[in-house]
């Protein structure tokens, strides 16, 4: 299906074609990796919305990119029971080695860091996401051993 | 040892498929109430159950599906709550993930019983996993007509959409949530009206959390006196306890409302890692205010934890030990809140900006002589001034800190050092 057909999927399931507006930013962001300008504009035209709406949105909930992101978005949960299980010492580890520090891209592209709150996983502390995966009992063998996996 | 009810599948091969559920006897609930029960019948017999909302706040549900309007001409719509972004919970995403049709059952009784035919289930964007055995559950039920028109030969018809939210813990309050559905940003709207009268759409809506649904077809099939005779009468039920932090056995745990939180931290989820201690737990959620380790006995039901000074919540219940720096540990809380705040009102927006700024200043070994006493100050100002729940639960949570744990500040602010460093 193209985007086009997805978003009118959605709207489909709601009486209200603005409320159809997260769920088509998510489909667009999966088609083009993040959300810039044009696409915002696309999608409040597929669904003949106002613009405003959709950039309100797309600014507002912290899983839409306006900007680029690498091709690997660590998100490192340094929330409390992620804190209490040694997550600081995972960050400080990954800006060692990836030469970057939080909220910045290394050189080639490739990862993103992050850190992000709870990702109610907590029962596997520390936890990080990447992609649609979640990587729990981290320590730091395990983070270079998933960096060495994701290269 | 108590027989898991909510957490009976969760360990089988396959436990997210229909037929996994339907040999557990799955959507034997939903047939009973169609071929017997009228809507007002369910919703009394949950009104007897005592069941309260498992979101957090307690309050009855039968009571809440009560007020929904009985006129026929108005849509009326079901919510359930999957955000789950309070800190230290995970019993939602364990649930969705490992038992999706319960959920979905639940869903469909509660959906006849307040006479709704479409329900939203708002799920974190994060959990895919969830996301995915969620949908894959609503297309086996729709398959084998447990979900769509006609429902089961009777006259109930029912569909269930998921809508992901995208990373703000605020569309977790129940009216922000509504706002997001409606594709608007989340924030919290003016209750009353209350959703039940008011909601999505302007249309009554009942929003129940993931767990308080899951309940429902075992009320149904158990009867309510059976669920009322698990736990405290005013406060029963079996509870999930989402346990983590600085404890050996972290985990997701099904026992009793109303256990100590003592038997919980130290029996079943085996108690401080070797050679330290506990100094303090959080018993729900990093909204509910610190027990300090001396509070353990007190009960985990809505009512004990709220005579204690705390709060059941979501049940997210955080280990703390004696090598951990409680400023610390109350700045990182602080800066969450902070960073959800959405900005709609001035005491949260504010009041947390400062307060983050003064303990991080604390922590960092620069606090002034009168920090704490500004930061009491600034709870004071936040609490009960806010216009929803999040900054309560952010000036309650701080005011507890300071309070069972004032030596570590002061300390903080004489020694101009964390003495933890
Ligand atoms: N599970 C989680 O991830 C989180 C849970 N929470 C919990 O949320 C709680 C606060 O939630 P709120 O929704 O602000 O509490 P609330 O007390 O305003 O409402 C609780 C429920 O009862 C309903 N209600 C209350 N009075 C009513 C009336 N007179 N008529 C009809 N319906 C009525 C509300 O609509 C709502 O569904 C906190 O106690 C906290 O524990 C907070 C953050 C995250
Ligand atoms: C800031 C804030 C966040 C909340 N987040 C959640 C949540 O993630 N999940 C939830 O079920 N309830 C949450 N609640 C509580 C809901 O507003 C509401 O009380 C609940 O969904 C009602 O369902 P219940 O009666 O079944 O508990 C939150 C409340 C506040 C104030
Ligand atoms: S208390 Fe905070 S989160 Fe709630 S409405 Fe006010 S600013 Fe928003
Ligand atoms: S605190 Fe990290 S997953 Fe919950």
């Amino acid at each position: 299906m193209g985007m086009r057909e997805q978003i009118e999927t959605a709207a489909a399931r709601y009486p209200d074609r603005r409320s159809a507006i997260m769920p088509a930013l998510l489909i667009a962001q999966q088609a083009h990796g993040h959300l810039p300008g044009p696409v915002l504009e696309e999608v409040a035209d597929i669904l003949g919305v106002e613009r405003i709406w959709v950039y309100e949105l797309a600014t507002f909930y912290t899983l839409f990119h306006t900007e680029p992101v690498g091709r690997f978005h660590l998100q490192l949960c340094d929330n409390l029971s992620c804190m209490l299980c040694g997550a600081e010492r995972l960050l400080a580890h990954m800006e060692t080695v990836l030469g970057i520090g939080k909220g910045e891209t290394t050189a080639d592209g490739l990862f993103t860091l992050s850190t992000v709150e709870c990702l109610g996983a907590c029962e596997m502390a520390p936890v990080m996401q990447v992609g649609d995966h979640y990587h729990g009992n981290l320590n730091i063998a395990r983070v270079d051993e998933l960096l060495d996996r994701l290269r | 040892m108590f027989d898991p009810v909510l957490l009976k599948n969760i360990d089988l091969p396959d436990s997210h498929l229909l037929s996994t559920y339907e040999a557990g006897g799955g959507y034997r609930a939903l047939a009973k109430v169609l071929r017997e029960h009228t809507p007002d019948e369910v919703i009394e017999l949950v009104k007897q159950s005592n069941l309260r909302g498992r979101g957090g706040a307690g309050f009855p549900t039968g009571m809440k599906w009560s007020f929904v309007p009985k006129r026929a001409d108005k849509e009326k719509y079901l919510c359930c709550n999957a955000d789950e972004g309070e800190p230290g919970t995970f019993k939602d995403r364990i649930i969705m993930e490992r038992d999706p049709h319960q959920l979905v059952e639940g869903l469909a009784v509660s959906g006849y019983a307040i006479g709704a035919r479409t329900a939203y289930v708002y799920v974190r964007g994060e959990y895919v996993t969830a996301i995915r055995r969620l949908e894959q559950a609503i297309a086996e039920a729709h398959a084998k007509g447990y979900l769509g028109t006609g429902i089961l030969g009777s006259d109930f018809d029912f569909t269930i959409h998921i809508h992901c939210g995208a990373g703000a813990y605020i569309c977790g309050e129940e009216t922000a949530m509504l706002e997001s559905l409606e594709g608007k940003r989340a924030q919290p709207r003016l209750k009353p009206p209350f959703p039940a009268v008011a909601g999505l759409y302007a249309s009554p809506t009942v929003i129940n959390n993931v767990e308080t649904l899951a309940c429902v077809p075992h009320i149904v099939m158990r009867g309510s006196e059976w669920f009322r005779d698990i736990g405290p009468d005013k406060s029963p039920g079996p509870k999930l306890y989402c346990v983590s932090g600085q404890v050996r056995r972290p985990g997701l745990y099904e026992l009793p409302m109303g256990i100590p939180l003592r038997e919980l931290v130290e029996e079943h989820a085996g108690g401080a890692l070797p050679g330290r201690r506990i100094k303090a737990v959080i018993p729900g959620g990093v909204s509910a205010p610190v027990i300090p380790a001396s509070g353990l006995e007190v009960g985990m039901d809505f009512d004990s934890l709220a005579a204690a000074g705390s709060m059941l919540g979501s049940a997210g219940v955080v280990v703390i030990d004696d090598t951990t720096c409680m400023v610390k540990v109350a700045t990182r809380i602080v800066e969450f809140f902070h960073h959800e705040s959405c900005g709609k009102c001035t005491p949260c927006r504010e009041g947390l900006n400062w307060a983050v700024k003064v303990m991080r200043r604390i922590e960092a070994g620069e606090g002034a002589p009168g920090d704490l006493e500004q930061l009491d100050m600034l709870c004071k100002g936040i609490f009960g001034n806010t216009f929803c729940a999040l900054g309560d639960g952010a000036a309650m949570g701080l005011r507890a800190a300071l309070k069972h744990f004032r030596d570590e500040f002061a300390a903080h602010v004489e020694e101009r050092r964390c003495p933890f460093h």
